[in-house]
């Protein structure tokens, strides 16, 4: 085997460089594996760039409590995460987690939310979340620039925010440090198994590796049937607006608004069946006007940006990680939360696929058997 | 730095730049103002605090923000001064507002 061929030998691929795939290949790079990850180029539609940084805790798991337990897990991993990843590389994440609001603008709105929290932490198998509905008067004592139509809030203590971009960037820049290749403009349009391993064959040539992660967003659903999985994934558009950097009064990250280290202020929340990435008038609108009825001081801020990101959408909203039957050292992760989840994806579920093996707890809540259930089972 | 050509004219207007009185001929803008009463920036960046001045003069660059009556973040190079302006450098990151 001459040099060039044995510089694209890999112990794993991971198809995919957004949060999930980055987060996937420096915790396998921080195990000692040699990593390739074949990417997207700069044109890419990422989610990773159109997130809103939260690291969330509430609402998460409403019919699935072993997501609930996977997101506390994934957030209270944060803070080692996040240090880590700074000593490695000097990029300050601007984690933070003072615990975060969902904001309601009328009575019903309250009693709806009330009714979601409880119906979601009295699941059987629920892990114990802090978590509090508040009124207006113990909503503005927390947040005091709160407007009078502002009707409650559920709080919850786990909750928390960092800069995503940032995380993108450390998680790019660690991963190559410890040794990973990242292959830009390597689209895959082909993996073929073969004698224990896989052939990737992409836009930047042929890769070959002993396992192959998909970690491709949306187009894992093109991918799956490669490896003999099936991901049922669609996009689902979310906007965000963000202000012009101003003076910081926004100690608590909202599920809706959130002021980022540097000052500006982020709206957002849409969640719209869509397969492009096109910003419309009439759902910023909605985001501002609520907004400024959450904080009327932000009606005086000029809008600075508005973009639209593609969320990965599983069937029923929870992540997806499963290996492949047929062609064994294939494996899948799906998610909408790259952000939340990414210090599990690298501190978790990465070993696990050094190991070449997915736990059956993992496989039992997670992998796409799920979906397999007849309906009327 | 910057000097008035012989020819401009106008009527002079009165503003106050931090406070202290400046004069500014009608017709300029802030920006104009600020550069030809000897100022050598505006504003500092609201995240490292690094110094600014006007830059494109034409509203694209967003470099001479300045706070303008109370209000912070506007494009002194597309505002024309008024009597009895208040014009205030802008330190860091503007105001949340009223």
């Amino acid at each position: 085997m001459n040099d060039a061929s044995r510089s694209r030998d890999f112990d794993i691929a991971v198809i995919g460089g957004g949060l999930v795939g980055s987060s996937i290949a420096w915790g396998l790079a921080r195990v000692g594996q040699r990593v390739a990850v074949l990417d997207e180029g700069d044109v890419a539609q990422r989610a990773s760039r159109g997130n809103f940084a939260l690291i969330w805790v509430q609402s998460k798991g409403l019919g699935m409590p072993a997501y609930s337990h996977w997101t506390l897990r994934a957030a209270n991993s944060w803070p080692g995460f996040a240090n880590e990843l700074k000593e490695q590389t000097g990029l300050d994440l601007c984690y933070e987690r003072p615990g975060g609001f969902h904001v309601t603008l009328t009575d019903r709105e309250w009693l709806h939310r009330d009714a979601l929290m409880k119906r979601l932490t009295s699941q059987p198998g629920m892990p114990a979340i802090e978590f509090e509905m508040m009124d207006h008067d113990r909503v503005k004592a927390m947040l005091p620039q709160i407007g009078p139509t502002v009707t409650g809030a559920s709080f919850c203590a786990a909750d928390g925010h960092c800069n995503s971009l940032r995380l993108f960037r450390a998680l790019n820049q660690a991963m190559q440090m410890l040794g990973a290749t990242y292959l830009s403009n390597h689209i895959v349009d082909r993996i073929e198994s073969a004698g224990g391993g896989f052939r990737l064959f992409t836009k930047g040539g042929e890769v070959r590796a002993g396992k192959v992660v998909l970690a491709a967003g949306i187009a894992n659903a093109r991918l799956a049937p490669m490896v003999g999985l099936n991901i049922p994934v669609r996009p689902q558009r979310g906007q965000i607006i963000v202000t012009e950097k101003t003076q910081p009064f926004l100690r608590y990250p909202i599920a809706t608004i959130r002021q980022t280290d540097e000052g500006g202020v982020m709206l957002g929340d849409s969640q719209e069946e869509a397969v492009d990435a096109v910003v419309g008038t009439p759902v910023t609108a909605v985001l501002a006007d609520r907004a400024a009825r959450t904080f009327p001081q932000l009606g005086g801020l000029n809008v600075v940006r508005s973009w639209a990101a593609l969320r990965v959408m599983t069937q029923d909203g929870f992540p997806i990680y499963s290996q492949s039957a047929a062609a064994p050292g294939a494996f899948a992760a799906t998610c909408h939360s790259g952000v939340t989840l990414a210090s599990s994806h690298a501190l978790v579920l990465a070993p696990l696929l050094a190991q070449g093996q997915l736990p059956a707890d993992v496989l039992h809540s997670f992998s796409t058997r799920r979906f397999d259930v007849p309906e009327a089972a | 730095m910057f000097q008035r050509l012989l020819e401009s004219q106008g009527a002079m207007v009165r503003v106050t730049i931090d406070g202290q009185p400046y004069e500014a001929r009608d017709g300029d803008t802030v920006a104009a103002a600020l550069l030809a009463a000897g100022f050598d920036h505006c504003r500092t960046t609201p995240v490292s605090g690094a110094a600014r001045s006007p830059y494109c003069m034409m509203g694209v660059c967003f470099d001479c923000l300045v706070t303008i009556d109370g209000t912070g973040n506007r494009q002194g190079c597309l505002i024309r001064v008024r009597d009895g302006m208040r014009i205030t450098m802008q330190r860091g990151k503007r105001e949340l507002g009223q």
